[in-house]
């Protein structure tokens, strides 16, 4: 069998990996050794990885980062979480069917507990905003230290393969998010007062106001560190809705199908849709087209996408259709996902009957919003802790919000332990303000009527934080809209442009060509930015050429292809076309046909069987009918159902349940929530018991 | 004002059995609690561990009835409270535990306990896994076992609430109303409500309710942490009581429920008093530390959530019920020193004997030995 693996990918390059045999469930396979076990799996077209001890459901994947317990596998004996487990040579993994055996190892470990660190910072979470933080700690040579669970700094940047957005001078505009990682990895390396446990759960916060972590994952020890300050820097977890058939393998969020893709090179599905249109779905729409991955369609409730208009494009030219005021009605198949059901909504969120539309897929992506990852922080709080919070877990927003927010409470951090900061710039906050802000409406623009020269054509109709454009031109002729950040960009002087193509090769949204006429002025030549497949475009050959919206407005010869060496990435395509389409080009269309969606759908399921615990498998029925019976406190609601019990603690179903009770027209304000309670993610009793094996000697 | 014939105040681990037990009687009840719902202030933090094998006859008597009523509850009502007949095993490492433990057995075969001491094979016949290493046998008393907590006061609950039983969550009672030394009701955040009879329910808050009709209750709360693992396929099922002392630390114990997931708790020492109940960072280390030693199999099993409550302690760990003798109506069932959920049904069937006048002979010896006015001397050997 062929591993599902990305053997080419337009931007990423592919690392060389060690081969290992392990096996599953006693048969041979291949893997890479070090790759989380989850991946290996997919990569031999393994999806189903166990089935529930309630009900026998099948169990896989699902958020792919640690925090749900779905993926749960029996590793060399011991239930882990494949997605956090590192395969190694000969492993023997196996199916977790129903509840696992705890191995009757009656040797009794020896115990040596380390001792408690004492930092000045603590930060847990080396995503964008931690990092950014400890960049402004470590300039001022503050005691700080990293903590994060995964094996590389970066957090979510390392999945990110597009240009960012926000500015050059502030936010690394331009540049592509895993290379933005790179960069801070690299500064806070040089930063001798800064220390980064990586590999590294935090697991509770104490009343004590002691953070308890579990550091490596293999011969992982327990370590308990005690902190001046505390900066949660924890990023978001996706939020998850409620149909039938929402639990089957294959079903799972925008962030996971990310990680699979971008950060373990899998190609984990042949056919995907993709349910929510703010920029997570629309650029995992783009990631997974990039991977080979075809996308049926992108769903949105909205009437139209949340995200930016240049990422919705960006699909639209690819062929994706974007079909809003739709909701997935139910996910189908057997065993894991092979169709998914859509249907049109009306103005009171109601499906509409007879507008069901059934696509074969083999994955649903789950993009329909994140909620901050908040219990520590709520913990910290509550304990009196001096506690600072940045980036996603203090308010969803774009990456490059996160690094400045993270920037700011660095620097709020140094000044509380009375370094001489001095004042924290006051256009900060503003900045700040300006990258967490939302899109604004879709405009129209008129275009230059001139037909002579060369200069660029700016796609772009909507207020976004952005603009690298400005940036790069050499002759300095791009301006944006009232010189801010948010305001549409224009040229100040058509004849200024020199052709260089530089505005192309930056834009994040691959929303700018370049249009010259001065070869050939019926016949102008057009330079537009493309970034995937690169085997499918070449000099000579005739490519359909799109508008922005993704209409073709024909087929035209490429002249020339090139790439410049900050964005290698980036293809620039030089196409010859005709003078009357030429300045509303705008990209190449990839997938060349669209996937019919069948309109049978003749068995409606009930919306009640969608589950909403995924943990213990409790259905919306079930909570509904508890609602009905008039419990209006989350913990009765788990003491009776084991509603949020799970492995989890109810980090997915929380949203869920409290929009049940809103869709049972409950006034929100007398139900209570549920307690929450260390530890937020598992940790064998050896290991709290101070098991040997652990790294103490705590190396950088 | 509302009116009825009694209140209890505190919808707990023993006021919620006492509602019921009024209710079965046909005594219009009322149940007031500050939590929105029932269980939500110590019950929650329970392990489940229910045996009638203690040393004293009190509470030997009251938690015999309070099993049989857990026992048969699935049958008679058809709600699953998750009763495992699991039973309870004090393993002993020392000859003085072991002298200890089976010094008790004449007076627990007394009161008709099925409880023996098992030899170092037997034991490990139902702990398969213990440490051998010097291991002497333990007792173990099979009829013992567990419940949910959480299950057992919901079914409680909706039986009384069937019975008529009125509850009143999220409200406060501020205090007892009393004219001419006779209760005449309460005061709560929100209203007044009139009865002859109030019922102190009220756990580790009874000292603080005693003060409002200047009753000095000796119940002084202090605070224990529990917590629960992942479940795996179940290979034992009892409560495993280990009560050699630790640093820290007097005894600790767990039990693995029918969901397959190890439940465990440790008595701290010194005591920690207060009604602090944010978790803390000992907990897990220190009781981690123990539970390998005692069960290395243990070692690999995965924590899943940790919690801490409160204990309404009395002074001799006994729990303190009867009628107060300055307050004419006044009924006191509280300072169950941990075991409410154990105690409470059995405790609830004899308030409510109480407040009904029907006691027994038994009643008559067990209020004695929980009586507000006894001495407080000594501790109980198997607390």
């Amino acid at each position: 069998m062929t591993l599902k693996r990305i053997t080419q990918h337009p931007i990423l390059e592919i690392p060389v990996n060690k081969e290992v045999i392990f096996t599953w469930n006693g048969k041979k396979l291949t893997g890479y050794e070090g790759e989380m076990i989850s991946s290996a799996l997919f990569a031999n077209g393994i999806h189903i990885f166990g089935h529930h001890p309630k009900d026998n459901s099948p169990q896989g994947l699902f958020c792919a980062n640690g925090q749900c317990s779905q993926c749960l596998v029996i590793a060399d004996g011991l239930p882990v979480k494949s997605c956090m487990t590192p395969l190694a040579e000969a492993m023997i993994v196996e199916s977790v069917e129903g509840l696992p055996n705890l191995p009757e190892d009656d040797a009794e470990p020896r115990l040596q507990s380390a001792a408690t660190k004492e930092v000045d910072v603590l930060i847990i979470g080396a995503g964008p905003a931690g990092l950014a933080a400890a960049v402004e700690l470590g300039k001022f040579g503050v005691d700080t230290l990293i903590i994060d669970d995964k094996d590389r700094p970066g957090g979510k940047l390392v999945l990110q393969t597009h240009k960012f957005f926000g500015s050059v001078e502030d936010s690394y505009a331009g540049t592509r998010g895993f290379e933005i990682a790179a960069i801070l990895e690299e500064e806070i390396n040089k930063l001798e007062s800064v220390e980064i446990w990586l590999n590294t759960t935090a697991v509770g916060v104490f009343s004590d106001k002691i953070i308890g972590a579990v550091k490596d994952v293999q011969n992982s020890c327990y370590r308990q560190i005690k902190t001046k300050k505390l900066l949660i820097a924890t990023g978001a977890r996706e939020k998850m809705l409620s149909f039938p058939g929402n639990t089957l393998p294959g079903v799972y969020g925008a962030g996971a199908f990310q990680t699979l893709v971008n950060r373990d090179l899998i190609k984990s599905s042949e056919r995907v849709l993709i349910v929510g249109g703010g920029n997570v779905g629309l650029i995992a729409g783009y990631h997974a087209i990039q991977a080979g991955i075809e996308v049926v369609a992108l769903i949105e409730a909205l009437p139209q996408v949340g995200g930016y208009k240049v990422h919705a494009d960006k699909l639209k030219r690819l062929g994706v259709p974007i079909l809003t005021g739709h909701t997935v009605v139910a996910a189908g198949g057997k065993n894991k996902v092979e169709s998914v059901t859509v249907a049109r909504l009306d103005q009171d969120w109601k499906v509409i009957p007879d507008t069901h539309k059934t696509f074969e897929v083999d994955t649903v992506l789950m993009a329909v919003g994140l909620a901050e990852v908040n219990e520590f922080y709520l913990k910290a709080r509550k304990w009196g802790m001096n506690v600072y919070c940045a980036g996603d877990a203090q308010e969803i927003a774009e990456a490059s919000a996160a690094m400045f927010t993270g920037k700011i409470e660095g620097l709020k951090i140094a000044q509380s332990l009375k370094l001489t900061v001095g004042e924290i710039p006051r256009e900060w906050d503003q900045k700040a303000t300006i990258l967490k802000s939302k899109p604004g409406p879709t405009v129209s623009r008129k275009q230059p009527v001139r037909e002579q020269g060369v200069f660029p054509i700016f796609h772009c109709y909507q207020e976004v934080p952005c603009n690298p454009c400005t940036s790069v031109c050499p002759v300095d002729a791009i301006r944006t809209e009232r010189d801010e950040i948010t305001g549409l960009p224009y040229i100040i002087d058509l004849d200024a442009c020199t052709g260089c193509g530089s505005c192309v090769a930056v834009c994040p949204g691959l929303s700018m060509i370049l249009v010259d006429y001065r070869d050939d002025p019926e016949h102008p030549m057009v330079t537009l930015p493309y970034e995937i497949w690169r085997e499918r475009v070449e000099v000579g050959q005739k490519v359909p050429v799109t508008d922005v919206d993704g209409a073709v407005l024909g087929y035209y010869p490429v002249v020339k292809i090139s790439t410049r060496r900050k964005y290698p990435g980036t293809l620039l395509v030089k196409i010859k076309v005709d003078k009357k389409v030429a300045k509303a080009v705008m990209g190449i269309w990839v997938q060349e046909k669209q996937r019919e969606p069948s309109q049978l759908y003749e068995k409606e399921l009930p919306p009640d069987d969608a589950i909403i615990c995924r943990c213990e498998r409790i259905t919306a029925g079930e909570i509904k009918a508890a609602i009905r019976d008039g419990v209006r406190d989350i913990n009765q609601l788990k003491a009776l159902t084991r509603v949020g019990m799970g492995a989890c603690g109810s980090k997915t179903c929380r949203p869920m349940i409290w929009r049940i009770f809103q869709e049972e027209g409950i006034d929100l304000g007398t139900v209570t929530d549920r307690v929450d309670r260390p530890l937020f993610v598992e940790v064998p009793i050896g290991i709290l018991a101070g098991a040997q094996g652990g790294d103490l000697s705590e190396n950088k | 004002m509302k009116t009825s014939d009694a209140i209890i105040i505190g919808a707990g681990s023993v006021g919620v059995p006492t509602a019921l037990a009024l209710g079965e009687l046909g005594i219009k009840t009322r149940v007031i609690d500050m939590h929105p719902s029932p269980g939500q202030g110590e019950n929650k933090h329970a392990i489940g561990g229910i045996r009638a094998t203690h040393s004293d006859p009190g509470k030997i008597l009251i938690c015999r009835r309070s099993l049989e009523i857990f026992a048969r509850w699935e049958k008679q009502h058809g709600d699953n409270i998750e009763w495992l007949k699991g039973g309870y095993a004090f393993p002993v490492y020392c000859k003085t535990d072991e002298t200890t433990l089976k010094k008790l057995l004449p007076v627990q075969k007394k009161f008709k306990l099925n409880i023996d001491f098992l030899g170092p094979e037997n034991l490990q016949q139902v702990i398969p896994g213990i440490n051998r290493r010097g291991l002497r046998g333990g007792t173990f008393s099979p009829d013992d076992g567990s419940i949910s907590p959480l299950l057992t006061v919901n079914a409680f609950y909706r039986r009384a609430v069937d019975l008529g039983v009125a509850f009143h969550f999220k409200e406060r009672v501020r205090n007892i109303k009393i004219k001419n030394d006779n209760v005449i009701g309460v005061k709560t955040d929100q209203t007044r409500y009139a009865a002859p009879i109030v019922v102190d329910a009220a756990g580790p808050f009874s000292a603080e309710l005693g003060r409002t009709v200047g009753v000095d209750i000796p119940v002084v709360p202090d605070s224990h942490e529990g917590a629960i693992t992942e479940p795996v396929r179940p290979f034992f099922k009892c409560m495993v009581v280990d009560i050699r002392p630790g640093p820290g630390s007097k005894n600790f114990y767990f039990y693995q429920n029918l969901h397959g997931q190890v439940i465990f708790c440790i008595t701290p020492d010194p005591p920690i008093i207060g009604t602090d109940k944010g978790e803390t960072s000992v907990f897990l280390p220190q009781v981690s530390a123990r539970i390998v030693h005692l069960f290395p199999r243990l070692k690999n099993l995965r924590v899943r959530r940790t919690w801490r409550g409160l204990y309404p302690m009395t002074p001799d760990g006994s729990p303190i019920v009867g009628r107060n003798r300055q307050v004419n109506g006044l009924l006191h069932a509280t300072g169950m020193c941990g075991q409410g959920l154990m105690l409470g049904p059995g405790t609830g069937e004899l308030v409510a004997r109480v407040i009904a006048n029907q006691n027994t002979d038994d009643d008559q010896m067990v209020l004695e030995e929980f009586s507000p006015y006894r001495k407080f001397e000594g501790e109980e050997v198997l607390k």
